[in-house]
């Protein structure tokens, strides 16, 4: 699969060429607040390379307690995916970076597989992260996506063993999601020699870029990562400095710069 | 993801044991929708079930575990005085007997014994009724393994005395906040703390549902039910039951029960969900008769949701049927037609329940009374059948509930 003109690679790679990490940036969508979406993902998107829009869901479950506390808030606010779309379709001007939607499975099954590339290309989504789809499973979503050029990201694990590492990394589009540590997100991780070493092979293996998440909160973790991996990822930190009103490119400035 | 249609294909590969197959599919349903970072723990549990379950070895341990420990065979009980009620011959089943007064300990004990062979260091469950969780939490200080409960706040409420069981087996509860607070969440942090240490910990979930292969391993573990059934119908009664009747929320006492008379075509099988206080959203735990096609906890099968795919909130009197979901099979068992399943009201169940206990002189759970519901009404419309009911657990742990909306009015409910 050529990767070389895939809109989220190329964001990354503007970035690398720059010579800084590529930021990754997740917001759930919605939250804080439904009128400050756009406000906040256009803020966001001036400092980040990719921003993954979260589709909240009722059953989280990789994620830690903040994204959960965003993810029922925003769905007692009214947040679906149809909303979002439409929100997407709406922003002006429209972002440098990437967008992707961030969904577990069921959300994206309810709003049906056969309408959901062509309204995902339509609002100007380049590709999808599904936390609970691994790869055995994508046979019916990869297709259906890649058939409207949008990209479905692999994540690999510090447990997922060396020879399915390999299959997944030269299988990857857009970029391999390091997973940083076992565990949920939003967990405090400090990377140690085992995880440098780990995000190496995942580089080795890898043709697409490698961006590290789960747990990156600090401007010392990026320091630490910045020479094994293309890009970090920021979720449940930036969801925070949202929640607490925050400036969210000033904090992803922060991170790097 | 789409729904198969081809009926008696999919019946012929039913009867053919053709489920689950490679995939952990069931038909169109089941499969393995988790995090990367658990597909390597199920990777190894898929083949340590492969190398351990059919065993002659691990048999031997299991079934001198399940006679010596578990108290099995469990007996069978002719109910005469339901029979007369109904107008049938009323046969029960008795889990209510096993070790820990449910039939959850065939499951427990089974993973259990697995999960020291896989050389896990600590185990988690998850539970709704408390029953897993006591369960669990026995068989966990019977192998000397230690045993971490995720139970939702509203069921600790309501299932108060089993709490303390699991506390007094050596586990730890903990009490889960998040989401709806009942099975359902339990589930959902059980699987966080799982992808938390996936190498360590075994999951060890209670019901027929989760990511393959937990549907299979459920399903082959509790199939002791109907294997000791069948064998003790046709002892006893000298014929295979015309019915058999089993309460449905995840479906694992139902699969139990219901695997070793699929290829009986004779004998009509009915699956009794928790229709709680009636059709509305978030009134009931009925999920076949008001869910659509989803994936939620690792697989794909019918689901209470709305037009977002959001998973909704459940009611039923019973915790142990208070789930949104159902496991893999159930779903191909309905959609292939060979079992049916009906739902009763939790104002239906408290009256079977009081009926049971004075009739019999038996307390069976509020879960299990859901099948005493269906089948007394299929008794009714089919007069002078031979009736086998699946009693999955007895009552005492309902005691909470029972003393709120049942005890006052007890004897003009009975009669």
């Amino acid at each position: 699969m050529s990767t070389s003109n895939n809109p989220i690679t190329t964001a990354i790679r503007r970035a690398t060429a720059a010579g800084r990490p590529a930021l990754v940036a997740y917001l759930t969508a919605g939250f804080p607040s439904r009128q400050h979406f756009r406000e906040h993902l256009l803020a966001i998107a001036t400092e980040a390379e990719v921003v993954e829009i979260g589709v909240p869901f009722t059953d989280p479950m990789a994620d830690g307690v903040t994204i959960q506390r965003a993810s029922r808030a925003a769905l007692e606010a009214g947040v679906t995916l149809e909303w979002i779309f439409s929100e997407l379709e709406n922003l002006q001007p429209k972002p440098a970076a990437a967008l992707l939607i961030m969904s577990y499975l069921n959300p994206l099954l309810a709003f049906g597989l056969e309408r959901l590339p062509e309204a995902a290309a339509r609002a100007g989504i380049s590709g999808f992260i599904v936390p609970d789809l691994p790869n055995e499973e994508s046979g019916e979503m990869r297709p259906a996506l890649s058939a409207k050029g949008l990209t479905l990201v692999q994540m690999v694990t510090p447990v997922t063993p060396e020879a399915r590492l390999k299959t997944l990394c030269v299988a990857a589009e857009g970029f391999v999601y390091a997973v940083t540590s076992t565990g949920i997100t939003g967990k405090n991780f400090g990377a140690t020699e085992e995880t440098i070493a780990y995000l190496e092979r995942v580089r080795a293996a890898a043709t697409v870029p490698v961006c590290a998440g789960f747990g990156i909160r600090s401007r010392e973790q990026v320091d630490r990562l910045k020479s094994h991996v293309d890009g970090v990822i920021v979720g449940s930190a930036l969801v925070e400095v949202l929640e607490r009103g925050e400036d969210p490119a000033a904090f992803l400035k922060s991170l790097w710069a | 993801m789409s729904l198969s249609s081809n009926k008696p294909d999919m019946l012929k590969q039913l009867l053919h044991g053709d489920y689950p197959d490679a995939r952990g599919r069931y038909g169109a349903f089941g499969g393995r929708y988790v995090p990367e970072t658990l597909v390597p723990a199920l990777d190894r549990l898929e083949s340590g079930v492969r190398r351990h379950l059919h065993a002659d070895d691990f048999q031997a341990e299991l079934m001198a575990e399940l006679r010596d420990w578990v108290g099995r065979p469990t007996a069978l009980t002719p109910a005469p005085t339901l029979g007369r009620r109904w107008g049938a011959q009323v046969w029960l089943k008795r889990e209510d007997l096993a070790h820990t007064g449910a039939h959850k300990i065939n499951n427990a004990i089974g993973q259990a014994l697995l999960a020291r062979r896989l050389g896990a260091r600590r185990i988690v469950a998850e539970t709704g009724a408390g029953q897993h969780g006591v369960a669990s939490a026995a068989a966990c200080a019977r192998l000397g393994l230690p045993c971490t409960v995720y139970m939702g706040a509203i069921d600790i409420e309501r299932q108060a005395p089993n709490v303390d069981r699991m506390k007094l087996l050596g586990a730890t509860v903990v009490p889960v906040t998040s989401g709806d607070r009942t099975l359902r969440a339990a589930i959902d942090e059980a699987l966080r703390d799982w992808v938390s240490d996936p190498d360590g910990t075994y999951y060890l979930l209670g019901s027929a549902v989760g990511p393959h292969p937990y549907p299979y391993l459920v399903r082959e573990l509790q199939s002791v039910i109907g294997r000791e059934a069948r064998t003790q119908m046709l002892e006893r009664a000298g014929a295979l039951p015309d019915l058999v009747a089993a309460c449905v929320g995840g479906g694992s006492n139902a699969i139990g029960m219901f695997h070793p008379f699929v290829a009986d075509a004779a004998v009509q099988i009915l699956g009794v969900e928790a229709g709680g206080r009636g059709a509305g959203l978030g009134e009931n735990s009925a999920t076949l008769s008001y869910g659509r096609p989803g994936v939620l906890h690792g697989s794909y099968s019918m689901l209470l949701q709305d037009a977002h795919g959001q998973v909704q909130e459940t009611h039923s009197v019973s915790a142990g049927l208070d789930y949104p979901g159902i496991g893999p099979e159930h779903s191909l068992l309905h959609d292939s037609g060979r079992v049916r399943y009906e739902s009763a009201t939790d104002e239906e169940v408290l009256d079977a329940l009081a009926e049971c206990c004075a009739a019999e002189g038996i307390l069976p759970a509020l879960e299990s009374a859901h099948a005493f519901v269906g089948a007394r009404r299929w008794a009714q419309a089919n007069p002078g059948k031979r009736i086998l009911v699946c009693l999955s657990g007895r009552g005492d742990k309902d005691m909470p509930t029972l003393q709120r909306l049942l005890v006052p009015s007890s004897p003009e409910r009975a009669t």
